[in-house]
């Protein structure tokens, strides 16, 4: 229709306008995506911690000390705590990622199904990371 | 994709390569879908030598970390990962930064980055390795 008419006056056809992301009403699997992006955001700076790890193991058992100290401290242990739960959450989300890739997954409720087992699945393997870890430290310190 | 068409700009060598305004075609895609690949099972492994590296001492640590197959698979996570946030980190400038000065600023910080977090851990993987 509007092509039409456009093209009787030779008037510039108007482009279509699609509304903004705030127009959409929240839902889960639009928040799984952000949080993906959010994560990996996060675990971008988080390997500064690995490169911490790594050089202080490596420089020598003065600079190690330095670094279990502020790994013991309570900070240091939240930033580990957020860290884990970014990986996991990322780890998940990637592979619902390489679902889709081979082409599975699309159906409304199949993309809800996923959506929640990234969140669930998440929060679940970082207890049970931690409580792993915890154990191999023998005990709570 | 399709033929000529008489209101095609690019030179006929151009179309044949196939590789758009980026020059680089669809390599970034296909290299984040084989990063992301192989940093399942990566991470899985780096999660596993760390638990197994809690509460040691410092002395235990570095001869674990050094010994060659872990060493090596952590030489694997620490490559494929750095590569993988390097195209990640990129893509998000992309989406977000569109000023142009900024937006150079901000890929060179993002390669500057990913080189030296990258660099330096290989380093102390080496070194512990090595044992120099
Ligand atoms: C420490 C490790 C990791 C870091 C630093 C990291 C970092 C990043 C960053 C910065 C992005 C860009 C985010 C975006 O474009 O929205 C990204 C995207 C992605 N990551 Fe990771 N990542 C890591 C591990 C993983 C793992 C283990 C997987 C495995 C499944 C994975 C799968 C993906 C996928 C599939 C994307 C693309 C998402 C999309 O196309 O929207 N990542 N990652």
């Amino acid at each position: 229709m509007a092509e039409l008419e456009a093209g009787a006056t030779g008037a510039r056809r108007p482009r279509p306008i699609s509304p903004h992301l705030q127009i959409y009403r929240p839902m889960l699997t639009m928040t799984m995506s952000i949080v993906h992006r959010i994560t990996g955001a996060g675990l971008y700076f988080g390997m500064l911690l690995l490169a911490w790890w790594l050089i202080a193991a490596a420089a020598g058992p003065n600079a190690y000390a330095n670094f279990e100290w502020f790994m013991g401290s309570l900070i240091g242990r939240l930033v580990l705590l957020g860290f884990t739960w970014a990986l996991m959450h990322h780890l998940l989300g990637g592979i619902r990622h390489l679902v889709w890739d081979l082409g599975y997954g699309f159906q409304p409720a199949e993309r809800e199904m996923l959506a929640v087992a990234t969140i669930v699945g998440s929060i679940a393997l970082t207890l049970l990371v931690w409580v792993i870890g915890y154990f191999a430290m023998g005990g709570l310190r | 994709m399709s033929g000529p068409r008489h209101n095609d700009m690019r030179t006929p060598m151009r179309r044949v390569r196939g590789l758009g305004a980026a020059h680089s075609g669809t390599a970034d895609f296909w290299h984040m879908r084989v990063t992301s690949a192989a940093g399942v099972l990566l991470t899985i492994a780096l999660v596993v030598i760390v638990i197994s590296l809690l509460g040691r001492s410092h002395a235990a640590v570095v001869q674990i970390l050094g010994s060659p197959i872990v060493a090596v698979i952590m030489l694997l996570f620490i490559v494929n990962s750095i590569y993988h946030m390097w195209i990640g980190m990129q893509e998000i400038i992309l989406d977000y930064v569109h000023e142009d000065k900024l937006k150079f600023l901000s890929l060179m910080a993002n390669t500057f980055f990913c080189f030296a977090v990258g660099l330096a851990s290989c380093f102390a993987i080496l070194k512990l390795s090595f044992g120099v």
